[in-house]
């Protein structure tokens, strides 16, 4: 490899304007760079093979269906219709309400995750005693199969049965839409809010302790030194944070599936999606879903990439 | 610094509460699932009356044995093809010197950031044709492709912490890259595959999504889709210390594993993540 761009290199002042034609006339790799080249591809292969055929593919095959009339119900009456399932969609109020409570729950779980998980990323950073203890216990939620765990917040709400219930004498509060939602909401920051908790610490070990301990010769307070060093410093490694939950967050369906089955008008943009597919049998429609969706997550990612200037993770991987 | 005794009382607190805040949904579902079906409606953590019997019940019905070995089997086959995939490109991402590695990188971030439901629809339609659907490979697709991200991340950022002079040294003597790879480089690199294995398999354990729709019957659901479609014992029994029941078998694997390998997974988690 090193042989081809010292050739390249040399080569380039006077040809630099012509790169195409540069390129051509590229002098050969050499056998071994050939051969490391096509190892690579070759090691590459399986890895990318199944990510198309299991997300690139369906995709397309997903924005070819959702341009069909296709209702598994009556099989033969498929027929090509443009984009009038996406008008269905978004002309239907069930799928604004699904966006709504999507979003909603997006945004104040990911903001609560940020707040307690910075908490407890300062708990887990700073504490000397059981540090190997307070982590296995804070990876236990992170690992926890969330239906198993919304079982758990399913029945600590039921009426007569559970103790949050009899905490709040005897309420059913997931019988109406903002409790339920409320609810959801605490399901989901108890289990994500320690690997937010994780990525935070990863960001807060990178704080050089001189800077904290110059602020705090110079007299500045402990609030003074976490918004004035340590959040700018982190702010990288939040914007990560914020976009992996984020995106994991726009995709709630296990905790709602469990906890109210979509009732109430609890339903998230997947519980929706699902509905669709597996009670109205609506493939066509479910698609039109399914994009809508994967539009949502893909303006998401691009606004923090772009917008906050979130280094790619990984991007580093790729020199 | 100097830590007062003050402090070291504030930080004890702080790891108290939290220890108390992520202990109580837990021995609540564990209180759940040794009460009896008349105990269940007393709200407190101590049953009223003991029993085995709700995990008697599960582990003698095939409703949640079945789906149980279902789970242990995807998550295996699913896990080990993942990591061989993923070493072998996340290899050729951080060594080798070849087009498209961006691409490769770029089409990782977003499977691991993609909504799950975009895919269910088209595969559902795509497996009913290839017969796929409701049968183990069926899950264990999908589940490598979003295994696969993960896996690539966490395995390219360890290998470009390996000292591959040894992988020089290894070729000048006169070992191909293939053999600079497998004899060399896969033994120091095992830390780095345990790791990913580890965080791939708690991945498949979990899903729910596709494996209540890519599944129609016990013969390929896994644990946590079984779980909801629990019914009691009989028509007239209350499922919740089944469902307790099965949700504490499903949960001791994973207390298991953080605690046997909570190193490995805190820096699995933050490789590939924070360090960009």
């Amino acid at each position: 490899m090193s042989t081809s761009t010292q050739t390249v290199a040399v080569a380039a002042p006077t040809e630099a304007p012509a790169r195409h034609w540069h390129r051509k006339k590229k002098p050969p790799l050499s056998e071994g760079a050939r051969a490391e080249r096509k190892l690579g591809l070759l090691l590459c292969a399986p890895a990318v093979i199944v990510m198309i055929g299991v997300a690139a593919y369906p995709i397309c095959y997903a924005v070819y269906l959702s341009l069909q009339r296709y209702n598994l119900a009556f099989p033969n009456a498929v027929k090509f219709v443009g984009l009038s399932n996406y008008g269905a969609v978004l002309s239907s109020p069930y799928w604004w309400q699904a966006l709504k409570v999507t979003v909603i729950i997006t945004i104040f779980s990911v903001l609560f995750e940020l707040v307690l998980g910075m908490a407890l990323a300062q708990v887990m950073f700073r504490t000397i005693f059981g540090r190997g203890f307070m982590r296995t216990v804070a990876l236990i939620p992170y690992g926890i199969v969330t239906v198993a765990a919304a079982y758990g917040w399913l029945y600590a709400w039921t009426p007569n049965e559970g103790y949050l219930s009899a905490l709040f004498s005897n309420s059913a509060p997931l019988t109406s839409t903002v409790p339920s939602l409320a609810i959801i909401i605490l399901a989901e920051v108890w289990k994500t809010t320690p690997f937010m908790a994780l990525l935070l610490l990863s960001g807060l070990a990178q704080v050089p302790g001189d800077l904290e301990k110059a602020a705090r010769v110079d007299g500045a307070t402990v609030w003074q030194r976490f918004t004035r060093i340590t959040l700018p410093l982190m702010k990288p490694a939040i914007l990560v944070a914020l976009l992996f939950r984020g995106a994991d967050a726009f995709r709630i369906f296990d905790n709602i599936y469990v906890l109210t089955g979509g009732g109430h008008n609890t339903y998230s943009v997947s519980i929706l999606g699902y509905d669709n597919l597996f009670s109205a049998l609506n493939l066509g429609i479910g698609s039109a879903i399914s994009i809508l969706i994967f539009i949502c997550v893909a303006i998401m990612a691009a606004v923090f990439i772009w917008g906050f200037g979130v280094k790619a993770p990984g991007a580093d991987l790729a020199k | 610094m100097a830590t007062t005794t003050r402090q070291k009382a504030g930080w004890g607190a702080a790891n108290a509460v939290t220890f108390v805040v992520i202990a109580i949904p837990l021995l609540w579902i564990a209180s759940l699932s040794f009460k009896t079906p008349a105990a269940i409606t007393d709200p407190s953590f101590w049953p009223a009356q003991w029993t085995w019997g709700n995990y008697s019940g599960i582990l003698t019905n095939s409703t949640f044995v079945r789906p149980l070995l279902n789970s242990i089997g995807i998550g295996l086959i699913a896990t080990f093809i993942a990591v061989v995939f993923a070493s072998m490109a996340a290899y050729a991402v951080a060594r080798l010197a070849m087009p498209g590695k961006r691409l490769i990188v770029a089409g990782a971030l977003l499977i691991s950031i993609f909504p799950q439901i975009s895919l269910v629809t088209p595969l559902y339609n795509i497996e009913r044709s290839l017969s796929l659907f409701n049968t183990w490979p069926g899950l264990i697709i999908p589940y490598i492709a979003f295994g696969l991200p993960m896996a690539v991340y966490i395995l390219a950022a360890f290998f470009q912490q390996i000292p591959w002079q040894l992988e020089k040294a290894a070729k000048v003597d006169g070992a191909t890259p293939w053999q600079a790879f497998t004899k060399v480089i896969a033994p120091l690199a095992a830390p780095g595959m345990v790791t990913s294995a580890i965080l791939v398999f708690m991945f498949c354990w979990n899903e729910f999504l596709f494996a209540i729709s890519l599944t129609s019957t016990t013969s390929a659901r896994t644990a946590p889709a079984a779980l909801a479609f629990f019914s009691g014992g009989s028509q007239f029994t209350t499922p919740t210390g089944p469902i307790a029941a099965a949700a504490v078998v499903i949960t001791i694997p994973i207390i298991i594993f953080v605690s046997v390998f909570q190193r490995r997974i805190v820096s699995g988690l933050t490789s590939g993540a924070v360090k960009g």
